[in-house]
C-alpha cells in the first residue's frame, strides 16, 4: 500500500496535460500528474509513482547528497577496515 | 533501476550498520517502531535485521492501512459487492482479508463481481466501460492514497460519470502514532517516520512528538538503504541527547508536503467525528469520509451498508501486533491457527502485515541459518 | 523428562514457536472452503491443499504419490511418461505466442522433465459457441508448427461446444506420452545437500507478458511469452550432466515453488541468491510497479535443475551451449539445515525466507 518506485517522465500527453507518460526500466505507463501541477514536470524528470498517480517530485541533487552521504560513509568503513588489515600487532 | 538500486547496495550497508553498531552505549538496549506497513515490509524483504547490532530492537506499528480495517467494514463492502448490477473494485491487498462470512475471493467463489484494479483510474475506466453497471472502489490507505480516491472523484465529476462511487476506508496517521504514545505498554526510543504519508502531509505534523513526548522522529525512505540510515541518524540523535524530526528521505519528502494533495482531500473528503480501528479501538478524527457535496459518489450513501459492529474473533491478537506490544511469534494462534492460507485476522493477510511479513519472511532463527547462508 | 521435551524447554521461546508451526505445516492440511476460489488454480499452498484433500484422497496409489510433472510407467518392459495440462489462459493470443503454443509446449515439457523423449499427444478442445471459426484455426496451426517444432504428433482429440457465456471462447487440454529411453531416475525428492539449483534462462516472462496483455494495466513493455519446447534442451543436459538429480518445469507458482517442492519432498533447506537470480529489466520493472515478486511469476520455456555439485559446470556449459539456455545460471545450493526450508540471501545482503504462496497474485496466465 506504501507501495511508491521512481519513474521517469517520457512524454506529457498533448490532449491531456494532467497525464504523463513514465518509464520503469523499460515499462511503460500513463500515470496522472495533476497533483504535480505547479511543478511543470519534462521529460527527463523523475517521479514517486503510487497507485497511478505521481505523488511528488524527486529531487535528484537530494538523492544525489543522500549517495554522497552513504558513500562518504561508506569509505570511511572501507579506510578503516583498511587501516585494520594492515596493523597487526604481532 | 535507478533511485532504488543504489539504496540497496551490500557495501553502503556494511559501513552503516558497523557506524550504528558504534553508537550503541555498552548495556543498553534499544527500541524503535516504525510506523508504516511498507517499512515493516522492507525490514522483512531485504532481511535488513541481520545488519543491527543484538540491542536494536524493530516494533512495528499500525500504519498498515489494510490491517486496522474492522471486520464490520469488510462485511460492509461484500454487501456493497452483493447488490444487483454492482462491479466492486479493490487492491490486490484486500481480496483475502477475512469479513464475518468469508474475504472477497469467498464472496467471488459465491457469485459476486469483485475485481482487482492497480489504480482507483482502473475503476474509473471500469465504469466507463460498463454505463449499466454500478461501479465501486475500495478506498483504503493513509493519507498517500487519500489525494488519488480524491482525485479520481474530481474526474469522475468533470467527465459526468455517474455510475461510479467510492466506499471510503481512508485513515489518518497522525492519530495512530498519538495512540501509541498514550499506551501505556511501549517504552520506545525513537520512530521511523512514514515516507509516503509525509510526502502529502509533510514532517510537521510528527513536531509534536519530538516537542511533547521527547522521541526523535526520521522520516525513512523504503529501500533498505533509507531504513538503515535512518536508525542511524536516530541512534545520532539519541547519543547527542536531541530529539527532533528529521528528514532522511529528502529526495521525495518535501518538508512542507504535497499543497495540491492536501487540497483536493480537502475539497472532497472531510474527517469523521470517529472510526473505529482494529485493535485501536474508537479514535476520534481519525478517518475520511466523502462530503456532502460529492454524494453522488459517496457509496455509503448510494448504498445502505449494514454497518453492524463486527468483533474480532476472541482468538485475535491483531490488536495488541499492532500496537506494538505483542511480536507476532508472541500472539498465542501465530502460525497454527492462523496462518496465511487460514488467517484469523488481518495482519496475517495483508502483505504489510507484520504477522504475515514475520511468517513468511521472517519465520527462522538467525543462528541455524548463519550456517546454511555464508558463502 | 524425555531429552525431547528438556531440548524443547531450553529453547528459547521464539524457537519454541517456530518449532509448534514446523510441526503445524508438516501435519495434512485440512480443505477448509466449500466452494472453489481463483486461489486454488494458482500452483501454491491452495492448490498443494486441494490435490492432497480431494485428488490424492480419492485416487491414492504409487504411481501418482510423486507428483511430478509427469507419472512415470513401466510398460512392456520399458518405461513411458505420461503427463496431462489444461490451458485456460486468457487472452488466447498474446505477444510470443497464443494459447495453442502453451498447450503443445507445456505438455511437451513435462514430458521432456521426465526424462523421456515427448512423443504423442491428444488434444481436447472445449469451445464457446460463437466463437470465430478462424481464431480456431489460428490456433490449431499454431499447435502444428509447435507440435513439428518439438518433433511430437497429436494422434487423438475430442471437441466439445459449450454455449455462449461458458469457457472464454477456447480451453485445450493435451494429454502426452513419451519414452523413457535413458536410465534415470528423475525425481527432486533425491536432492541432497552439495547440490546446485540451475534455472535455464531469465525467469517471469510469460507471467508478466500475460498481465500486460490483459490491457487492465495499460501498461506498455517490451516483453512476450518465453513459451518453447525444452525437450532438444533436457536431452543435451542429461547428455553432459548424468548427476542430475531433478528436473521441473517452471510453470505456475514461478521457481519459488519448485524451491520449495525441492525443499519440502527431499527435506533440506534450499538456499538462493537473488543477486545470481537473471531476471530482464522489464520484467523487473513491472514486478516493482505491481508489487510482484519475480520468483512467484510463471515461465513457459524454462525448467529448473537439481544438479549434483560435481556436474554444475558441465550442466552449465551443456545449457548453455543451447538457444534456449543461453541464460542459464545457478541460483542456488541445497544445504541440509534448516529442512523444508528455502533461504533467500537477498541484494542487500540479509536473509529471508521464500516460502509458497497461498494463491498467485497473476491469475489465468497458463
Amino acid at each position: 500500500m506504501c507501495l511508491g518506485i521512481p519513474g521517469e517522465v517520457v512524454e506529457i500527453l498533448d490532449d491531456r496535460p494532467d497525464l504523463a507518460k513514465v518509464d520503469v526500466s523499460g515499462v511503460r505507463r500513463a500515470i496522472n500528474i495533476g497533483l504535480l501541477e505547479n511543478e511543470k514536470l519534462e521529460p527527463g524528470d523523475w517521479v514517486l509513482i503510487h497507485v497511478g498517480f505521481a505523488l511528488s517530485k524527486i529531487d535528484e541533487e537530494e538523492a544525489k547528497a543522500a549517495l554522497d552521504f552513504l558513500e562518504g560513509i561508506g569509505q570511511a568503513y572501507a579506510d578503516e577496515l583498511a587501516a585494520l588489515a594492515e596493523s597487526r600487532i604481532e | 533501476m535507478r533511485f532504488v538500486d543504489e539504496f540497496r547496495d551490500a557495501e553502503k550497508a556494511q559501513a552503516l550498520a558497523a557506524q550504528i553498531a558504534a553508537l550503541c552505549e555498552p548495556g543498553r538496549q534499544y527500541k524503535f517502531m516504525e510506523v508504516c506497513g511498507g517499512h515493516t515490509h522492507t525490514i522483512y524483504k531485504h532481511g535488513l535485521e541481520d545488519y543491527l547490532p543484538e540491542s536494536i530492537t524493530l516494533v512495528h506499528g499500525p500504519g498498515c492501512p489494510v490491517c486496522v480495517i474492522p471486520m464490520g467494514r469488510v462485511d460492509d463492502a461484500i454487501f456493497i459487492a452483493r447488490q444487483p448490477d454492482v462491479i466492486m473494485t479493490s487492491f490486490g491487498d484486500m481480496m483475502r482479508v477475512p469479513g464475518s462470512n468469508g474475504a472477497f475471493f469467498d464472496a467471488n467463489a459465491q457469485g459476486a463481481d469483485i475485481r482487482m484494479v492497480y489504480s482507483p483510474l482502473d475503476s474509473l475506466k471500469i465504469a466507463r466501460q460498463n454505463p449499466d453497471k454500478r461501479v465501486v472502489f475500495m478506498a483504503i490507505g493513509f493519507e498517500t492514497t487519500a489525494p488519488s480516491s480524491a482525485m479520481t472523484v474530481l474526474r469522475a465529476k468533470a467527465d459526468g460519470i455517474e455510475n461510479f462511487s467510492i466506499f471510503c476506508n481512508h485513515v489518518t496517521i497522525i492519530p495512530a502514532i498519538k495512540a501509541i504514545l498514550d499506551s501505556p505498554d511501549l517504552r520506545l526510543d525513537g520512530f521511523i517516520g512514514p515516507g509516503h504519508v509525509s510526502t502529502v502531509i509533510g514532517c510537521r505534523p510528527y513536531e509534536f512528538i519530538a516537542r511533547d513526548y521527547g522521541k526523535p522522529l526520521v522520516c525513512a525512505g523504503f529501500e533498505p538503504l533509507d531504513l538503515l540510515q535512518s536508525i542511524y541518524m536516530l541512534m545520532r540523535q539519541l547519543a547527542e541527547g536531541r530529539s527532533e524530526v528529521e528528514n532522511q528521505y529528502t529526495r521525495v519528502v518535501p518538508w512542507d508536503g504535497n499543497l495540491k494533495a492536501l487540497q483536493v482531500i480537502g475539497e472532497v473528503m472531510e474527517l469523521r467525528p470517529y472510526f473505529e480501528w482494529r485493535g485501536l479501538g474508537f479514535i476520534s478524527h481519525s478517518a475520511l469520509r466523502v462530503r456532502e457535496g460529492y454524494a453522488a459518489f459517496d457509496a455509503e450513501r448510494q448504498f445502505l451498508v449494514p454497518g453492524v459492529r463486527v468483533a474480532d474473533p476472541k482468538a485475535c491478537q491483531c490488536g495488541e501486533v499492532l500496537k506494538g506490544v505483542l511480536k507476532p511469534w508472541e500472539c498465542k494462534v501465530f502460525g497454527t491457527a492462523c496462518t496465511p492460507e487460514t488467517p484469523i485476522g488481518t495482519c496475517m493477510v495483508s502483505p504489510e502485515g507484520a504477522c504475515a511479513a514475520y511468517y513468511n519472511f521472517g519465520r527462522f532463527t538467525r543462528e541455524r541459518v548463519k550456517e546454511a547462508t555464508r558463502t | 523428562m524425555t531429552s525431547q521435551s528438556q531440548q524443547y524447554k531450553e529453547l528459547s521461546r521464539e524457537e519454541q514457536v517456530l518449532q509448534r508451526i514446523e510441526k503445524a505445516r508438516s501435519r495434512k492440511a485440512k480443505l477448509k472452503e466449500e466452494r472453489i476460489t481463483l486461489s486454488h488454480g494458482s500452483g501454491g499452498k491452495a492448490t498443494h491443499t486441494l490435490i492432497e484433500a480431494v485428488f490424492l484422497e480419492a485416487f491414492s496409489n504409487p504411481l501418482l504419490a510423486p507428483l511430478e510433472d509427469g507419472a512415470v510407467l513401466a510398460a512392456n518392459g520399458g518405461r513411458l511418461a505420461f503427463t496431462t495440462d489444461s490451458y485456460v489462459v486468457s487472452p488466447l493470443f498474446f505477444p510470443g505466442g497464443d494459447i495453442g503454443d502453451l498447450a503443445v509446449n507445456g505438455t511437451v515439457n513435462d514430458l521432456a522433465v521426465s526424462g523421456s523423449r515427448p512423443l504423442w499427444l491428444s488434444a481436447g478442445f472445449i469451445l464457446e459457441e460463437g466463437f470465430p471459426v478462424a481464431d480456431l484455426e489460428r490456433i490449431v496451426a499454431s499447435m502444428a508448427a509447435a507440435a513439428e517444432r518439438a518433433g511430437v504428433q497429436v494422434v487423438t482429440g475430442d471437441t466439445k461446444v459449450v454455449q455462449r457465456g461458458k469457457a472464454d471462447g477456447c480451453y485445450v487440454n493435451t494429454a502426452g506420452v513419451g519414452v523413457i529411453e535413458r536410465p534415470v531416475e528423475l525425481g527432486v525428492a533425491t536432492a541432497r545437500p552439495g547440490d546446485a539449483v540451475i534455472v535455464s534462462g531469465p525467469i517471469g516472462e510469460h507471467g508478466i507478458t500475460i498481465m500486460l496483455a490483459r490491457g487492465e494495466l495499460d501498461i506498455e513493455a517490451e516483453v512476450s511469452s518465453d513459451t518453447a519446447p525444452l525437450n532438444g534442451l533436457v536431452e543435451r543436459l542429461l547428455d553432459a550432466a548424468p548427476g542430475v538429480r531433478g528436473l521441473r518445469d517452471a510453470t505456475r507458482g514461478g521457481v519459488a515453488t519448485i524451491c520449495n517442492e525441492v525443499a519440502r519432498s527431499a527435506g533440506v533447506a534450499v538456499v538462493v541468491d537473488e543477486q545470481a537470480v537473471p531476471v530482464r529489466p522489464e520484467v523487473r520493472g513491472a514486478c516493482e510497479l505491481l508489487g510482484i515478486d519475480p520468483l512467484y511469476v510463471a515461465c513457459e520455456g524454462r525448467l529448473v535443475a537439481v544438479v549434483d555439485g560435481d556436474q554444475v559446470d558441465a550442466a552449465l556449459g551443456a545449457l548453455r551451449s543451447h538457444p534456449l539456455g543461453e541464460g542459464a545460471a545457478v541460483i542456488g545450493r541445497v544445504k541440509d539445515d534448516p529442512p523444508g526450508l528455502v533461504l533467500l540471501k537477498t541484494s542487500f545482503g540479509g536473509t529471508r525466507i521464500v516460502d509458497l504462496l497461498v494463491g498467485d497474485p497473476l491469475p489465468r496466465i497458463c
